[in-house]
Order: C-alpha cells, then sequence, then structure tokens
C-alpha cells in the first residue's frame, strides 16, 4: 500500500526536485485557497528564475508575493496582477515579465494541459492584443484564436480535506483554479487543512480524484481576507 | 439631469429578466444587484466559481474561503452552487449566462469595446472581462457617457486597445440608453430632463435618432 500513500512530512520533502528556471502553476484567485506553506518554503529555499503560473501574484507581503522579495520570479502568467507594489516596481524595472492571459483562457489552459490537450480554440482575446501573433480559424462563419496549453514542472495545490491515496475536496470558493492546477503538474502537491481517513471522502463528491497527486501534505493556513467588506458598508 | 451611480444601475436591473443568470463587472454594474425589479428572481454569477451570490456578510458570516470576483467578502443564497474555474468560465463561454453587465472606457459604432488598458499607465490585466464580452449572449456596457473633460466615449473607433470585437450590444450612460447595430448608435431613451441635443452632441460616433425618444421610466 505504500505505494499509494502521498503524506509526506515535511515542506522540505513536499518541494523535493524543485530546481531553479522550472515552472510551477499554483492554485489560488487572489489570497484566497493559496498554498501558504508550500509558498513560504519556495521562499526559503530561494529557488531562482522561477515562472509562476497564477491567476494573481498575491500582495506585498503575503502569499506569491513573498517570492517577488528576493526577485525569485523570472516570469508570472496571470490574468491580473494590480494587487502590489513590488510587482508594479519590478515590472518597470524590467526585472520581471508578466504573461496577462485572460481568466478563463488561463483556467482552460491548465485544464487543457492536464489533459494531454497541446491546444485550443477560443473566441476569448480575439482581435485584442491577447489574439495578436495568434492563429485564427473560423469555425460557423465566428474567428477563433489558437491558445497553447500550460504544463508544469511542478503543481501547487490548496485544499481542504484529502485523504492518503490523494483524493481532495475544496472548500467554498477556495475551489478556484486548484482542481486545474492539480491536473497540470508533473509532480503535483498539495498542502490540505486535514487528513483524513480512506472512506471518509464521498467517492462521488471528490473534487480531485488521487490519480493527479503526488505529495500530500498537512498544512496550517492563516487565510487573510484581501478584501473585508460587510453588509452594512452594503449600498 | 444626468443620472446618478444608483440611477444607472436602476435602470440596468430594468434589463433582468425572471430566471436570468447574470454576471455582474465591478463598480455601477455590482449596484443593479439592489435594485432588482419586485416579482423577478435572478441569479447572480461570481466568475471565481459561485452561481447564486448573496449580499455580503455579516461579520459573523465572514468566511476567508467565500469571496467574490472583485475578491470581497460575500455569502451565497439558499440554491447556490460552487465550482472551478473552468466550469465557471465553461458557463461564461459556452452562452449559458443570459446577461453580463460591465463598465468600460469606449464603446464603438461596430460594438467594440475597451475596458482594461489605458497604454502608458500600469497595466493590471483583464482578469475575466475578454471571456465575458466573448461569451455572454446579452452583453450590457454601463459607463458616463463623456469623460470629466467632456470627450465622448461613443466613438466612430475604439482607440484603446479591445477587451472585445462585435459584441456590445447595449449601453446605458447617464444620458441614455443605446442600442448598436449595423455600424450606428441607436438612441432609445434619454434620462429624465436630457435633451436629445445634449446626447448627440456627446456622442462621437454615428447617432440615429429614430422619432421621439421616451424618458427613462424609474
Amino acid at each position: 500500500m505504500s505505494g499509494f500513500d502521498k503524506v509526506v512530512s515535511s515542506y522540505a520533502d513536499a518541494l523535493e526536485g524543485l530546481k531553479d528556471d522550472m515552472t510551477v502553476i499554483a492554485g489560488g484567485f487572489g489570497l484566497c485557497g493559496i498554498p501558504e506553506g508550500l509558498i513560504a518554503e519556495i521562499k526559503r529555499m530561494g529557488t531562482k528564475g522561477l515562472t509562476i503560473v497564477s491567476n494573481n501574484c498575491g500582495v506585498d507581503g503575503f502569499g506569491l508575493g513573498i517570492l517577488l522579495e528576493d526577485r525569485q520570479i523570472k516570469k508570472m502568467v496571470s490574468s491580473y496582477v494590480g494587487e502590489n507594489a513590488l510587482f508594479e516596481q519590478q515590472l518597470l524595472n524590467g526585472e520581471l515579465e508578466v504573461e496577462l492571459t485572460p481568466q478563463g483562457t488561463l483556467a482552460e489552459k491548465m485544464r487543457a494541459g492536464g489533459a494531454g490537450i497541446p491546444a485550443f480554440y477560443t473566441a476569448t482575446g480575439y482581435g485584442t492584443p491577447v489574439g495578436e501573433g495568434k492563429e485564427v480559424k473560423e469555425f460557423n462563419g465566428r474567428p477563433y484564436i489558437l491558445e497553447p496549453s500550460i504544463t508544469g514542472e511542478f503543481a501547487i495545490v490548496k485544499a481542504w480535506k484529502a485523504d492518503k491515496y490523494g483524493n481532495c475536496m475544496y472548500r467554498h470558493t477556495a475551489m478556484n483554479f486548484n482542481p486545474m492546477a492539480a491536473t497540470a503538474g508533473k509532480v503535483t502537491v498539495v498542502e490540505v487543512e486535514e487528513i483524513v481517513e480512506p472512506g471518509e471522502l464521498e467517492p462521488s463528491q471528490i473534487h480531485t480524484p488521487g490519480i493527479y497527486v503526488d505529495r500530500i501534505i498537512k498544512g496550517s493556513f492563516e487565510k487573510r481576507i484581501e478584501r473585508k467588506v460587510l453588509a452594512k458598508e452594503a449600498k | 439631469m444626468a443620472l446618478s451611480r444608483d440611477q444607472i444601475a436602476m435602470r440596468v436591473a430594468q434589463e433582468f429578466s425572471d430566471g436570468n443568470y447574470v454576471n455582474l463587472g465591478i463598480g455601477i454594474p455590482t449596484l443593479a444587484a439592489n435594485f432588482v425589479p419586485e416579482g423577478i428572481e435572478v441569479m447572480l454569477q461570481s466568475e471565481n466559481g459561485l452561481l447564486g451570490m448573496g449580499p455580503y456578510p455579516t461579520e459573523d458570516q465572514i468566511d476567508a474561503d467565500m469571496i467574490n470576483a472583485g475578491k470581497e467578502t460575500v455569502t451565497a443564497i439558499t440554491g447556490a452552487s460552487i465550482f472551478n474555474s473552468s466550469e465557471s468560465f465553461a458557463m461564461i463561454r459556452g452562452g449559458h449566462v443570459d446577461v453580463t453587465v460591465l463598465g468600460a472606457f469606449e464603446v464603438d459604432v461596430n460594438g467594440n469595446i475597451a475596458s482594461w488598458m489605458i497604454p502608458g499607465k500600469l497595466i493590471k490585466g483583464m482578469g475575466g472581462a475578454m471571456d465575458l464580452v466573448a461569451g455572454a449572449k446579452n452583453i450590457i456596457v454601463t459607463m458616463t457617457h463623456a469623460d470629466k473633460h467632456g470627450n465622448s466615449k461613443l466613438l466612430p473607433e475604439c482607440k484603446l486597445p479591445l477587451t472585445g470585437v462585435n459584441c456590445i450590444t447595449k449601453i446605458i450612460t447617464d444620458l441614455a440608453v443605446l442600442e448598436v447595430d449595423n455600424g450606428a448608435f441607436h438612441l432609445k431613451e434619454r434620462a429624465p430632463g436630457v435633451d436629445v441635443e445634449e446626447i448627440k452632441q456627446k456622442t462621437a460616433g454615428k447617432l440615429i435618432v429614430d422619432g421621439d425618444i421616451p424618458e427613462m421610466q424609474f
């Protein structure tokens, strides 16, 4: 059975093999559903030249934003990066490269990458700067652009519960990009709130089947809230 | 008089039909959720992966795992569903969302929209806007008719980098409701007290005014 026991006990084990210049696909939307401990470990390891594929790049001092502090990120592939000053500074300095990708295209690039589909046509971005230089093909009279899919040497994912087989469930909107990221890593590492006994997760309710998952680590999460808005503030 | 932000949102909400799935962008579009007409039920889609978005939470209801596409804390209504980002954009790109409302810098007579990037300023990214304008069935733009210098935002041709092409069918501004068809803006309604002359003056793209133009009703 040990072949299916994916639980590791240290962050060093969780990210063993991560090297300079690799591509890391990260789950999360803003600060919601991010693998906090794995990001902290990448900072501790000091791995450089990374290409990070993630919808956002955290904020100053938290989430993926901490990897900017020691200039570990060479390139970000994201849909929205307007949340941190250090990012802006490094972008303007030319120290950081960014490939802005529409949010749905980004999700689909990960999903397709994980599903063995090398590229797909989409209407999103046609006629805009995103479509420049990309192959255009018409289907039923409408133009579409060809978008290549994405895979990475590593994927880092945050889940709510997992068993040792790597079966995962996510909680509420902390799901976001995590299930797609999980499929698109050559090595997929999942940081979870709780490791449960096999059988505790109802098989038909599992979001990410264990086949996609290589390593599981139990984390502890701050779950910082990016924009706290309360009912009474709403107009 | 030009409409307030809330009044634009009220007029937007009149576009909703009972049973619509609706995606609202940040800003004025989000306010439209407060003015859904009596007797009409709509379900709000938030593109980070929530269908059936509810109001902002009370202090007791706050949950870091429950946010909207603007990364604000939010709640889910009874009957909501939550799913991954790929599923969320399948709904959008597959044409399953009935109405999308979003803001813009410029719209032109061919239904092109520019809403995400001003060259020379820092580029923050398009988020889900390009997917929304490429996928939704009925896309409504809300914006002021002219910028603060009085320059029209309804143009013969967008000058800023585009978010999408040939996709906008309706525009609700602080002065008017217009439809976009056949290479022109068609004036359908004017804000109470705003005359057609003012709208003509502030519309740079071809404007068709057919017959008497009624005032918006609230």
